[in-house]
């Protein structure tokens, strides 16, 4: 398919430019789904430690599509899409829970935890009539199943038989931040669910932005958690279709700072103090000094590190103009009383009430908004370079991450390069 | 004390009277962009938590906004007024039929507190002058008595409404 058949213009090669027309068409939305979220991209579904038990399951969407994540009876996991084969009712209504089997609530039809119908109510009728007919193969019935798989306790599914393996499709650098951040076995402390007036492909540029983190977050540059002249970098994978974005608090000078913020308004005040900092102090927990990452991964999945505060959050499409995410928050099984405390008291610095990313979903439905009518024209993305991409930068002044996004996307879109 | 001020202050009313005030001055600080004031409804050693429904239900103890002192509060108003940016809008809370029970026998400190408990809606304007309604949810809160003014040592903010619309900044 070329772009102009999707009514998309890529006028550069080096994804320096992206066409408005990327987020609000109709037709690139159908496509999406169909290519991505249907399509060889591995999608992220649950933690496992969602679901330790057998009969475990949590409910999620993956695109468009309701999908119901369970852990079977052998202890692995399966991922069905949530629809009853009868007459298509979602399976399962509720977020979460146990149960031994899947039964719909319409007609009865129950199935296995390997998504394997075992019951039909009345399948002979009554008093021989009616019911099923005699040549309908109760044992021929299976949930339309993903593949699963599972990287440091996350689940991921698939719905391709083209699909790489997970560890390829992750890749190294990826890999060895999940090895990073889930070093040990986790423990849930709760969800947050945040819903944003702008299409997904809006986030994703987001969270591979490193370069916004401290002007649009002004409560980061105020208080040093994150400012652009510390110590960081964004490194992807090979492919450049996820991205690390990392620094390290305390590697800057303040008097560099107040020089480096010069150019900004409002963004960075030094005389603002809070009465009570323990919320920001970092408690460290890993071998390294890093003290913030926002790991995002293609499509729909980011993991952060921020200070202490842990979480996932899934990206989860609801049509071109609006999308929901889906945090889960963790720590560690072996956090003491007063880790688990500080954990919860730096959930204040993120989600939708986050001192420092309530303004990301703004910003998200400010550029939706705005560009609407301007799907001719294109954003730019020059900052931290134009030309090949490199797949680490040492420098948080980039937002080249979100050219790798778009490298990404125009393949799996089957997008042929004009000539 | 002038129409502007805080009404629970002013004495010579039962004790239930000075808690309907209370709540009465917490939504209308709120909507009325007085977050300073709001502040001083609490007591200095006071609990604010805004709960999601979905977290409670499941026994997760993760909120969508804590603060556990009125330092970490003043704070929050602080980071509203000059370190984060939020959507513009107004508030305009309708609160419920208030339930209060109480008092409880004196605690240590010869405290006595009681327990109020009041549904709320909370509808949001934003700057086009388009209404919609962010949040509906129950306050169960616990009102103490000190120096005749009714205050909050608790406000605890459970959210049916756990899908929150852009982002939560002012308080509910």
């Amino acid at each position: 398919m070329t772009a102009a058949a999707l009514g998309l213009d890529w006028p550069v090669d080096d994804f320096t430019r992206i066409p408005f027309a990327a987020y609000h068409d109709d037709d690139v939305y159908r496509q999406e789904q169909e290519r991505i979220f249907r399509g060889p991209a591995w999608s992220y579904l649950a933690l496992e430690a969602e679901i330790p038990e057998p009969g475990d399951f949590v409910t999620t969407v993956i695109g468009d599509t309701p999908v119901l994540v369970n852990r079977r009876d052998d202890g692995g996991v399966s991922a069905f899409v949530n629809r009853c084969m009868h007459r298509g009712t979602l399976l399962k209504r509720e977020c979460r829970g146990n149960s031994r089997m899947h039964t719909c609530f319409y007609h009865q039809w129950s199935y296995d935890l390997t998504g394997q119908l075992r019951g039909v109510p009345f399948a002979r009728g009554h008093r021989g009539q009616g019911g099923l007919p005699d040549d309908f193969d109760i044992a021929s019935v299976h949930l339309d199943e993903m593949q699963v798989d599972s990287y440091r306790g996350l689940l991921f599914g698939t719905f391709s038989e083209a699909a790489e393996p997970l560890d390829d499709y992750l890749g190294p650098s990826v890999r060895a931040e999940l090895d990073r951040i889930f070093e040990r076995p986790i423990k849930l402390i709760g969800y947050q669910r945040q819903r944003i007036f702008g299409n997904w492909k809006l986030y994703n540029d987001n969270v591979r932005d490193p370069n916004h983190g401290a002007l649009l977050h002004m409560f980061h540059a105020t208080f040093g958690l994150y400012r652009p002249t510390q110590l960081g970098g964004a490194k992807m994978d090979s492919r450049h279709r996820h991205n690390i974005s990392y620094s390290l608090a305390g590697t800057s000078d303040e008097a560099g700072d107040v020089e480096a913020f010069a150019d900004t308004e409002n963004v960075f005040d030094q005389g603002f103090r809070l009465k009570d900092p323990s919320m920001l102090a970092y408690r460290k927990e890993y071998p390294d000094d890093i003290t913030l990452v926002i790991l995002s991964v293609f499509p729909n999945l980011v993991v952060q590190q921020i200070t202490n505060s842990l979480c996932t959050r899934q990206i989860r499409t609801r049509g071109p103009g609006e999308m929901d995410l889906y945090w889960t928050y963790f720590g560690f099984a072996d956090d003491d009383e007063e880790m688990a405390r500080h954990r919860l008291a730096q959930a204040n610095l993120v989600g939708p009430g986050g001192l420092i990313s309530m303004e990301d979903g703004e910003a998200v439905e400010m550029v939706h908004t705005a560009v609407r009518r301007e799907q001719e024209e294109h954003a730019v993305v020059e900052i931290g370079g134009k030309g090949p991409i490199a797949d680490h930068q040492e420098y948080l002044v980039t937002e080249t991450p979100i050219r790798g996004f778009w490298s990404y996307y125009y393949e799996l879109m089957g997008i042929e390069p004009a000539a | 004390m002038s129409d502007s001020g805080s009404s629970s202050g002013s004495g010579g009313r039962s004790e239930r009277e000075a808690i309907a005030d209370l709540m009465a001055d917490y939504v209308h600080f709120i909507d009325d962009d007085r977050l300073e004031d709001w502040v001083e409804l609490f007591v200095e050693d006071c609990s604010y938590r805004i709960l999601s429904r979905e977290n409670v239900d499941a026994g997760y103890p993760l909120e969508l906004m804590s603060c556990d002192s009125k330092d970490m509060l003043r704070d929050r108003i602080l980071s509203l007024r000059e370190a984060v940016l939020y959507n513009v809008h107004t508030d305009k809370h309708v609160l419920g039929a208030v339930r209060v029970s109480g008092p409880e026998d004196e605690d240590e400190d010869g405290v006595r507190a009681w327990s109020v408990q009041a549904n709320y809606s909370l509808y949001q304007t934003t700057a086009n002058g388009e209404t919609r309604l962010f949040s509906v949810g129950t306050y169960r809160d616990r009102v103490v008595f000190s120096g005749g003014r009714a205050l909050f040592a608790e406000k605890t903010v459970v959210a049916d409404t756990f899908t929150v619309d852009r982002l939560l900044s002012t308080p509910i």
